[in-house]
């Protein structure tokens, strides 16, 4: 055991956080497009039902397919981190957005209404009153979207993206379980850091009734 | 006397095309309380929504001092009137002060100002700041909550106060003690009011004139004493029915 993580100990801690760097920016990418476009979508209600079921069918494709499409893509395919992070934000979109759109339009009718007879401007509503009362929603979102992606993130080994699935691939690839177990562990452990962390974060934002 | 709102031919329909309001023509004094009666579904809410725009009349005009609200600024216009419902709608994440204080936060004005306006406030509204200051929504009573509510709707010194049965949802007692505190601190301040009621009491005790809608018209608009003396049978029936009801309420209480 010790002479396992002798030889693969720095190794494992490289592609842990190659994994955390893939799925970190999925992640702040995701949010940096899902949020402004759940926020939008209760503004466009009429758009709510085509949008999300676009997000939903982006979540149907096999993500080994997902990687595959994307390869032969001229920006993306000349890295292979690209295509990861850039598959991993379209798994990532569906909670998030649903989400934000589910927690904005869950606030308390009197109280958007209030925010509105008072004069609050569209911003003022939305930074004061609308996001503050949906975060620990959104972060919610968030949550799903991570603990899914840790896991989707393992695959993006087949496309030459690194991260923790490389050492699965090998281990399958030679019949090794310690080395499958070598990228198991850490991307488990990675995922259920992410959601105790996270579900920290949402109940902090809970605002009592 | 000028008056401070005036519809003229206001009429509302519903996107699906149901009649709300039916042409109706009011003026309401500057400095008086105005109590809007009739049942539910009369169109009284509609009527005090067409204020602040909050609804669009179909067709007619709504004037604010003698302005088309339609011509006034959106944000300035609601800004400049008070706003108080039954379901309170205080902001759950904010403190009692910052609940009071949102209007002028809103408006860019400082910490200072916002603290020392709260304060007055609370204590106009009978809630002790020390105590009640640093509060949330949710550790309050419901005659509390209706209090900051209140308080909130007068932070920014609007002329206008609209308020929809905003003691509609409080015990019997607590409803009076409101009442008086209101009336008490309406005394002073010599604003419009438009208060949407289904209280008749509270519309005779509160009101220095009274509406009544019927189905979207204007059925009657006059003083307390005059509209109990009235023989005009829509009113009478009107305050029938509404004494009989009390009575079949007391009668479910006691029960």
């Amino acid at each position: 055991m010790s002479e396992f993580l002798a030889r693969y100990g720095s190794e494992i801690a490289t592609l842990t956080l190659e994994h955390l760097w893939l799925t970190g920016a999925a992640m702040l990418l995701a949010a940096g497009i899902a949020v402004p476009a759940g926020v939008w979508l209760t503004r466009a209600p009429q758009w709510a039902r085509p949008v999300i079921g676009l997000a939903n069918v982006l979540q149907t494709i096999p993500s080994l397919a997902m990687f595959g499409f994307l390869l032969p893509l001229p920006w993306l395919g000349e890295r292979a981190a690209r295509i990861a992070i850039v598959a991993l934000t379209a798994y990532a979109l569906l909670p998030i957005l649903r989400n934000t759109y589910a927690g904005i339009r869950g606030i308390d009718p009197a109280v958007v209404e209030v925010a509105r007879a008072l004069g609050l401007t569209g911003w003022q509503r939305l930074f004061k009153v609308e996001l503050p009362l949906s975060a620990s929603f959104i972060l919610a979102g968030l949550r799903t979207a991570t603990v899914t992606c840790v896991g989707i993130a393992t695959i993006a080994a087949a496309v030459g993206a690194g991260g923790l699935g490389e050492l699965i691939f090998r281990g399958v690839a030679s019949v090794d379980n310690r080395l499958v177990l070598a990228g198991a562990v850490p991307a488990a452990l990675l995922a259920l850091v992410a959601d105790g962390a996270l579900g920290l974060l949402e109940r902090w934002f809970k605002v009592p009734e | 006397m000028s008056s401070a709102i005036e519809f003229r031919e206001v009429t509302v329909r519903s996107a699906q095309g149901t009649l709300r309001l039916d042409g109706i023509s009011l003026a309401l004094e500057a400095g008086t309380v105005t109590a809007v009666l009739g049942r539910s579904g009369s169109g009284k809410t509609t009527l005090m929504r067409t204020v602040n725009r909050m609804i669009e009349p179909t067709s007619g005009d709504v004037l604010v001092d003698g302005k088309d609200v339609r011509e006034a600024d959106l944000i300035e216009l609601r800004r400049g009137m008070g706003y108080v419902i039954q379901e309170t709608g205080l902001f759950p994440h904010f403190t009692v002060e910052r609940n009071v204080g949102l209007v002028l936060e809103a408006m860019g004005r400082g910490r200072e100002e916002r603290a020392r306006r709260g304060w007055e406030l609370m204590r106009a509204v009978g809630l002790e700041p020390q105590t009640f200051a640093g509060r949330y929504p949710h550790q309050l009573s419901g005659g509390q909550r209706q209090r900051v509510g209140l308080a909130r709707a007068l932070a920014a010194e609007p002329r206008i106060l609209l308020m929809d049965e905003p003691f509609g949802a409080l015990d019997p007692l607590t409803r009076a003690e409101m009442q008086d505190m209101l009336k008490a601190l309406l005394r002073g301040l010599k604003k419009t009011v438009l208060l949407v009621t289904h209280d008749l009491d509270e519309a005779l005790y509160l009101g220095d004139r009274i509406v009544l809608l019927g189905d979207g018209k204007l059925i009657a608009h006059l003083a307390p004493e005059e509209f109990l003396l009235s023989q005009e049978p829509a009113i009478v029936e009107y305050v029938r029915a509404f004494r009989r009801g009390e009575r079949q309420a007391e009668k479910g209480g006691r029960a």
